[in-house]
C-alpha cells in the first residue's frame, strides 16, 4: 500500500486533476468582468488614390489612434491583440474589413495607446508586434467605410474573446490622383 | 525439456474466459478513446479539434507547446480571428491570424489574408505557388479556447528520437507478445 510507484501517481493524478479545475474557474470568471474602454480614432488625411498594375486601388491613410484599454485586463490576460481594420460594403461582393495597424499589449501599464500612423507599406517598427497594412482592394473610389478597433484578449487559460469599438463615417476620395 | 513442459502446462491451465475478459476490457478503453476523439470531431466541425502549437510565429501569445482548442463554426471568418489552415501540398496545419476578409456572397465563398503575429510579412509566402488568398476549403477551425504547455507531451512523443523509438519498440514487443498469447489460446485444449 506504501510503493512509491503509488505514492507518485496519486500526487499526479491529484495534481493535474486540482489544475484542470483551476484552469476552468478562471476563465469561467472572466465573464463576470466588466470593462469600461475609450477608443478614439480619427483620419488626420486620405492621402491619393492611386491604381496598381492587377487591377487593385490603394489608397494612403493617415490616422490618430487613441485608447484606453486598461480596464479590459484581468489577471487572467495574457495579452490584448488590438488591431484597427477599415471595414467597408461593396454592393456586389459583400463585407470587406482590411486591417490597417496593429500592436500587442502585454502588460496593463501600456495599455494607453496614442500613435499617428500612416498606413501604407508593410512596415516594421523596432516593438514587437507593430505593423501597419496598405489599405488595398477592388474599387475603392468613393466608398464609404467604418474604422474599428477590435481587441482580442488571449487568456493565459480558457476561452479566446474579442470586443471592438466602431467609427462609422469615414470617405475615400472620389477621383484617382 | 522440464522446464519447458511446465511451462506449456501452466500456459494451458489458464482461463481462456480470463484471457477473452482482458483483451476486452483494453479493446474497450482503446474504443472508448476513439468514440471521444470522433465525437469531438463532431462536434467542433473541424478536422483536428485539438491542436498542438509547433512554431514560434505567433510568439508571445502562442508559445511551442501550446494546445489550442479549434471550433469552425458556421458563421463568416472575421478579422482578429486566430484560424489554423493547410495549404495545398503541406502537411503541417498552420495557425495564424486573419489580417484581410474579402466577402463574395454570389460565390458563396470569402477571401481571406493571414499572417503570424511575430512574422514580418504576410503569409503569400506560405501559400502554394501563385496563390494570394485562402478560401473557406483551406481553413480547418478556428480558435477558440487555449491550454499553456501541454502540448509539451505530444512534441517529446513525436519529434525527440530516442523516445519515439523506445515508443516504437515498445509497440512491436506488445503486437508480438499478443500474437504469441493469442496462438497459445487457440492451441490450448479448453
Amino acid at each position: 500500500m506504501y510503493s512509491w510507484m503509488l505514492r507518485v501517481n496519486t500526487v499526479l493524478t491529484l495534481s493535474v486533476t486540482v489544475l484542470a479545475l483551476l484552469c476552468a474557474v478562471a476563465s469561467m470568471a472572466d465573464n463576470l468582468h466588466w470593462h469600461t474602454p475609450s477608443v478614439e480614432l480619427e483620419v488626420v488625411n486620405v492621402g491619393p488614390l492611386e491604381r496598381l498594375r492587377n487591377g487593385d486601388d490603394r489608397v494612403t491613410l493617415s490616422l490618430n489612434i487613441k485608447a484606453d484599454l486598461e480596464s479590459v485586463f484581468t489577471w487572467n490576460t495574457k495579452q490584448l491583440f488590438v488591431f484597427v481594420a477599415a471595414e467597408y460594403w461593396n454592393p456586389e461582393e459583400g463585407f470587406n474589413q482590411i486591417s490597417l495597424w496593429d500592436t500587442i499589449i502585454e502588460k496593463k501599464e501600456n495599455a494607453k495607446i496614442n500613435t499617428q500612423v500612416k498606413s501604407k507599406l508593410l512596415r516594421r517598427s523596432t516593438r514587437i508586434g507593430y505593423f501597419t497594412y496598405p489599405f488595398q482592394g477592388k474599387d475603392l473610389k468613393g466608398r464609404d467605410f467604418n474604422l474599428t478597433m477590435y481587441w482580442n484578449v488571449m487568456p493565459v487559460t480558457g476561452v479566446f474573446t474579442t470586443d471592438k469599438v466602431v467609427v462609422p463615417g469615414f470617405q475615400l476620395p472620389q477621383s484617382y490622383n | 525439456m522440464g522446464a519447458y513442459g511446465d511451462l506449456v502446462a501452466s500456459i494451458k491451465a489458464t482461463n481462456f474466459r480470463h484471457v477473452a475478459l482482458q483483451t476486452i476490457s483494453l479493446g474497450m478503453i482503446v474504443t472508448s478513446a476513439l468514440i471521444i476523439w470522433k465525437g469531438l470531431m463532431c462536434f467542433t466541425g473541424s478536422e483536428s479539434p485539438v491542436v498542438v502549437v509547433l512554431s514560434g510565429s505567433m510568439e508571445p501569445g502562442f508559445r511551442r507547446g501550446d494546445i489550442l482548442f479549434l471550433h469552425m463554426g458556421k458563421a463568416p471568418i472575421r478579422a482578429g480571428e486566430i484560424v489554423v489552415f493547410h495549404v495545398d501540398g503541406r502537411d503541417i496545419p498552420i495557425v495564424h491570424r486573419v489580417i484581410k476578409v474579402h466577402e463574395n456572397i454570389e460565390k458563396g465563398d470569402y477571401e481571406v489574408l493571414t499572417k503570424g503575429d511575430n512574422n514580418t510579412g504576410d503569409d503569400r509566402l506560405l501559400y502554394a505557388a501563385n496563390q494570394l488568398w485562402l478560401q473557406r476549403q483551406h481553413i480547418m477551425g478556428r480558435a477558440v479556447g487555449f491550454l499553456p504547455y501541454v502540448g509539451w507531451v505530444t512534441i517529446i512523443m513525436t519529434e525527440k528520437p530516442y523516445i519515439k523509438l523506445t515508443l516504437q519498440l515498445l509497440l512491436c514487443v506488445q503486437y508480438f507478445l499478443i500474437g504469441v498469447l493469442g496462438l497459445l489460446v487457440i492451441t490450448s485444449k479448453d
